[in-house]
């Protein structure tokens, strides 16, 4: 078993190293068969563990690899903890990696970095399956900023590109921030349980319990409040939940597949993953789970608004990841953390599938990503956009979709949760409630500005299978105020195209490769049917028995679980309940204007300007933390730099003291001038005072 | 030979010298043969005493003693412990990389510049040798003139405004350290310091001794607020000056912490343990901010230095805290560790960071941030070894840089989570100012016809680089062997600072 972990671990990881380091030697076939075959072989073997802990009731495997370090009675170690929770990541993570992997051959052929970008994928898959194989909370943390660092390397794949530049320092320092509070989140484990070995903090988790820690003197805070609190800070940057959310949507940056692989289905999760690992602890604080849950409810609100008005079609994908992050979270809240880890699951698979499609479709617009110069693409792609469709309806919560269980499974567990009282569990349902109208608004809105309605770009004339569309200006569908960053991604397209005029294309659009279309089809399929095997056991039958712990008192799944009659049952059952109806008048509200009567929703903007303007500026998040938190650095570096360190220790004191010593010696080296007749006159000087200090004292 | 193997490692780099400066003298390509082989010897003899130190015991070994001046009862006392070991092998790596990398950066006075890296090399490992204190600060003091005249002689522009500051500065601390051990002298009638270390001292004698120690090394950290020397030095000092100064001498303030504070007076450390953490963590957060917004590369990896160096002072400090207020042996022996691989790991990523720069500066003649922009389109292999760096230097996990800092973090935590805040608010200051400068350097569209003239590193660039990288990544996958070396020595000090002397 343990040598076939360490082959899931490093098989991709020398695909990395390899692509990495003899790129140019091997070539762009070499690059890419040697990371594909390395992740297929963690794909295979991920089944093959899968298999047996689901099906043939193989143990929980947990052991060291080795050791880190061992200082007194503290040690560190790398090892290994596979249960189910672990084992369906390993599958989840490895199968979006491959998927990814066979899409990039094709979105990134005419890309120099073709190598690079090989060998940072396949070292994230490393990173990402370091990180949910884990045993302690130190390889944890290893991995939680390893694929950090990926990340920050994909999103600035195109470093020449200033916006991507910008967008991964951002990203990196945003996720600093939590990783703040999840070292210290991590320190206050170390000191409680002297151990930072899964099972045996878990093992003695009720020590803590009615233990009080006082940070500021005076003021006493629960213990498993603080831990919780702090591993979940580190939980808000990396899965971008408010306010630390405001890196996700700048790292669409990076090339779309990684924007599918780490910014969709497995990075951003992670910190799902870890408070879901972690729900021992997190069990015993109510304080901690409804601060959980209040942060997740606004970002899958709040955010999910946002994708209402974006024009960029990635942007629009970005926000919705947002928001069904806050659905992943609001389930950890609510306790019900298989509902989180069954959504990140379908999310996966269907976000995945929305941004590898978003992709296909911005490789056929020769990288134009503003949806307002698309339209009608229907008729070209047509995989793309039945792919895309299946997609879209598993998002919004179609039911028998897979996205439908999960998320329904959520707002249910959300509302037992309110029932048993708290307003921060009241909030959270209708959060979740008014975001899945929300969610059917902007995913029907972007299939339809995408693939349907009236071409809103001009094909030139080369002899084209298609006629240019005479006449057919761009024209906005909606608010042409637009995002803010577009002006900026138009100056610096893709170093292969240049400088074209929106909405013209060179050629009509086609259909893309079979290495874009297969993923595409291979991820419609789970996202489609995935959880007609799974709900069950996920949900309601125990399978993430002792990794997943659950206070009695808190377990709404197992409440929801009595009135669970099957798969069908369910399906029919929720087309009776207010989510169907709230994903029901999105759908309906986006056919109706974005199908039928496109003026309405220019007039819609216009009478909800105010609004529509604080969407469009994101709550203004980022101009807030850009004047304080970047520009205030940089004043306060500079002050402490010239009034600190040149002005005060360097000017007065240093430099000040050897003036000192140079003035006062240079009025000596005055007096020293070597005439006798100003040595007389002291003299007499020095009479006369002493002379008058005697008449004067007598 | 193992019986003299301290006094090899000293005296071969002076032979060194003494042969590159006479036959070395009309050519210069053999004097740089000569110091490099010498230099490579001192290494593999310093891996013998490596593999030759029985780490378990934790005792002092390779023990040389003569009397030297009898009538001040001065010994030539050598030994060394794990912490030393781990010193004296960064420094006779460091050095073989430094000469490596000073290849062809220096034209002028060949024969002259390696000698007094040898020299230097041969007073730091004595540094780390030392068990008699007069003998330590000889070797101590000496230290300063090979870096006088590294600086003054091959410096820039205004190496010579650096190099007194840099002489004034540190010579003025050590004064007090002098004036201390006199008094002990004349109290104890002997230089041993395990003798110092078992002799009951009164507590206002332990504060008047810790406070002359707190000036000669915190200067040499350095500390806030006599740390204004170090950026000024650096900018000035040749590249390998540089990389000499930020990976080993520095590390001479942090192990006389070690050596003398806590060991001589631990009860004043004890009494003053506050004002050396405040200290510090002005020094990460101060500095860090500072650091932010420099324009001069150097400048900006020397305050860098100085906000790393703070982890290493306070694991140090926070032990007392650890040891004797919170009963907690095991947390005070992690956060020593903990300062001990910081200075280590500083040694390689500083180094490494500073190279970095030579490299770019051997081809543009600039350290101004602003003259740069895109070098990673025509170096990427530099670029490569440039963001590897950077993540140490953020402490990026995985990396040497994350070990000592982790370890300072989450022991200290037990002294007061505050603490253990402040300290980690380096997670963010310190990766934006580097990365930072990362963007700045290598990122974005080509800036000008330099940085598009450039070419990559050659293969000599390569092994210097490629050096610090294994080295950094060796011990951030595997701290083990590091920690192992020096726990049971650090296991002592442990206990050395648990014993209340008054």
């Amino acid at each position: 078993m343990q040598s076939m972990l360490l082959t899931i671990a490093l098989a991709p990881l020398f695909g990395a190293v390899v692509a990495g380091l003899f790129g140019r030697q091997i070539g762009r076939v070499g690059a890419h068969t040697v990371t594909i075959a390395g992740v297929a072989l963690s794909l295979v073997l991920s089944l093959v563990v899968f298999k047996r802990l689901a099906f043939d009731g193989a143990p929980v495997f947990n052991e060291n690899i080795y050791t880190w370090y061992q200082i007194g009675s503290y040690s560190a170690h790398v090892g290994f903890l596979i249960d189910r929770l672990t084992a369906v990541m390993m599958v989840v993570v490895t199968f979006v990696s491959l998927m990814v992997h066979v899409y990039t051959i094709g979105y990134m052929k005419d890309d120099p970095g073709y190598q690079r970008f090989f060998s940072y994928i396949a070292l994230f898959t490393f990173s990402m399956l370091m990180l949910v194989m884990s045993n302690n909370f130190l390889q944890l943390f290893f991995g939680w900023e390893a694929v950090g660092l990926v990340s920050y390397l994909l999103i600035g794949f195109w470093f020449k590109r200033p916006t991507a530049i910008f967008a991964n320092l951002k990203a990196f320092l945003v996720n600093r921030v939590g990783d703040f509070g999840f070292l210290l989140g991590i320190a206050a484990v170390l000191m409680y349980f002297g151990s930072l070995d899964y099972a045996t903090v878990f093992a003695n988790r009720e020590s803590i319990v009615g233990k009080e820690i006082e940070i500021f003197s005076g003021y006493a805070w629960a213990v498993p409040t603080v831990i919780g609190i702090l591993l979940f800070i580190g939980a808000m940057g990396k899965s971008a939940q408010v306010p630390l959310h405001v890196w996700l949507p700048d790292s669409m940056e990076g090339p779309t597949p990684i924007s599918a692989l780490i910014h969709a289905a497995t990075m951003v999760t992670a910190g799902i993953f870890m408070v879901a690992r972690m729900s021992p602890l997190y069990e015993l604080s109510e304080t901690a789970l409804a601060f959980v849950v209040v942060i997740g409810a606004t970002t899958a609100l709040f955010t999910g608004l946002i994708g209402l008005v974006q024009n960029d079609i990635k942007r629009v994908v970005a926000y919705s990841t947002l928001s069904q992050l806050g659905y992943m979270t609001v389930a950890l809240g609510a306790s019900a953390y298989g509902a989180a880890i069954f959504h990140l699951m379908t999310h996966a698979f269907f976000k995945a599938l929305l941004f590898l499609g978003a992709g296909s479709v911005i490789i056929a617009m020769h990288h134009e990503q503003d949806m307002r110069y698309m339209g009608g693409l229907r008729k070209y792609m047509p995989i793309t956009y039945w792919t895309a469709v299946l997609g879209t309806l598993a998002l919004v919560g179609t039911p028998l979709f897979s996205g439908f269980y999960s998320k329904d499974a959520i707002i249910e567990a959300v509302h037992h949760a309110s029932a048993q009282g708290g307003a921060a569990y009241t909030y959270a349902y209708w959060c979740v409630l008014l975001g899945v109208f929300v969610t059917a608004l902007y995913s029907f809105r972007l299939l339809y500005m995408t693939f349907h309605g009236r071409e809103r770009f001009v094909v030139a004339d080369h002899g084209s299978d298609h006629a240019p569309l005479a006449g057919s200006a761009p024209a906005p569908a909606v608010s042409s105020h637009g995002n803010d960053h577009h002006a900026n991604d138009k100056a610096d397209a893709h170093d292969h195209h240049h400088g074209h005029q929106p909405g013209h294309l060179e050629h009509a659009p086609h259909e893309s490769p079979w290495v874009v279309t297969l993923p595409l089809i291979l991820l419609a399929i789970p996202s489609v049917c995935i959880a007609w095997f799974f709900v069950e056991p996920m949900l309601f039958g125990g399978f993430f028995d002792g990794a997943i712990v659950v206070a009695p008192a808190h377990d709404v799944l197992a409440e929801m679980g009595k009135d669970f009659h099957g798969v069908l049952a369910f399906a029919l059952h929720g087309i009776q309940t207010p989510p169907f109806w709230f994903a029901f008048a999105g759908f309906a509200v986006a056919t109706y204007v974005y199908l039928f009567n496109p003026a309405m929703a220019d007039r819609a903007a216009r009478l909800f300007a105010p609004l529509v303007r604080l969407l469009e500026r994101k709550y203004g998040f980022d101009e807030l933390y850009q004047a304080v938190f970047a520009r205030g650095s940089l004043l306060l570096g500079r002050g402490l730099w010239k009034w600190g360190d040149a002005r005060l220790i360097d000017g007065w004191i240093v430099n000040g003291s050897a003036a000192l010593v140079d003035r006062s010696s240079g009025i000596l080296r005055w007096m020293q001038s070597g005439y006798l007749y100003h040595y007389a006159f002291a003299m007499i000087l020095g009479l006369i005072a002493l002379l008058g200090a005697f008449l004067w004292l007598k | 030979m193992s019986h003299h193997l301290l006094s090899w490692l000293i005296w071969l780099p002076v032979l060194g010298a003494v042969a590159a400066v006479v036959l070395g003298h009309s050519n210069a390509q053999r004097a740089r043969w000569i110091a490099l082989a010498t230099a490579i010897a001192t290494f593999v003899l310093s891996i013998g005493l490596y593999c030759g130190y029985s780490a378990e015991a934790g005792s002092l070994q390779f023990v040389e003693k003569y009397l030297w001046l009898g009538v001040l009862n001065v010994h030539y006392h050598l030994a060394v412990d794990g912490i030393s070991v781990a010193l004296i092998v960064l420094t006779s790596f460091t050095t073989v990389l430094v000469l490596i990398g000073a290849w062809s950066a220096i034209e002028e006075k060949v024969h002259q510049y390696v000698a007094c890296f040898l020299l230097l090399e041969a007073l730091m490992i004595g540094v780390f040798c030392a068990r008699d204190a007069l003998l330590f600060y000889m070797f101590f003091e000496a230290m300063l003139i090979p870096m006088f005249i590294i600086i003054g002689i091959w410096g820039g522009p205004r190496r010579v405004y650096a190099t007194i500051k840099f002489f004034l500065y540190t010579f003025f601390g050590s004064i007090f350290m002098l004036i201390g051990l006199i008094y002990l002298y004349l109290k104890t009638g002997s230089f041993d310091l395990d003798y110092l270390a078992r002799y009951p001292l009164s507590l206002t004698e332990q504060i008047w001794l810790f406070l002359s120690f707190l000036l000669a090394f915190s200067v040499k950290v350095p500390m806030f607020p006599v740390h204004t020397w170090l950026p000024d030095a650096h900018v000035e000092a040749p590249t390998g000056g540089s990389v000499i100064l930020a990976a080993i001498m520095l590390k001479i303030g942090g192990y006389g912490f070690l050596r003398f504070s806590l060991p001589i007076t631990p009860d004043a450390s004890h009494e003053l343990a506050w004002l050396v953490i405040a200290m510090s963590l002005i020094a990460v957060v101060y500095i860090g901010f500072v650091a932010l917004v420099q324009e001069d590369m150097k400048k900006l990896i020397a305050y860098s230095s100085i906000s790393h160096m703070g982890f290493v002072t306070l694991g140090a400090f926070v032990a007392f805290e650890l040891a004797r207020e919170v009963g907690a042996g095991d947390a005070a022996r992690l956060a020593l560790q903990g300062s001990m691989v910081q200075m280590i790991s500083h040694g390689f990523i500083s180094a490494a960071m500073f190279s970095c720069v030579g490299v770019v500066y051997d081809r543009m003649h600039s350290r101004m941030i602003k003259d740069y922009g895109g070098v990673a389109n025509t170096m990427p292999w530099f670029a490569a070894f440039m963001v590897f760096f950077a993540m140490a230097n953020s402490g990026l996990p995985g990396t040497s840089g994350f070990v000592g800092e982790f370890m300072v973090i989450v022991a200290s935590f037990q002294a007061s989570p505050l603490i253990a805040a402040t300290a980690a608010i380096t997670l963010v200051v310190g990766a934006a100012y580097t990365l930072w400068l990362v963007k700045r350097v290598l990122f974005g569209e080509v800036a000008n016809p330099q940085v598009a003239a450039l070419t990559d590193i050659n293969a000599r660039e390569a092994i210097v680089l490629g050096g610090f990288a294994a080295a950094t990544l060796l011990f951030g996958v595997w701290p083990a062997p590091l920690t192992e070396l020096m726990d049971a020595s650090l296991q002592q000090v442990v206990q050395q600072l648990m014993h209340v002397k008054v």
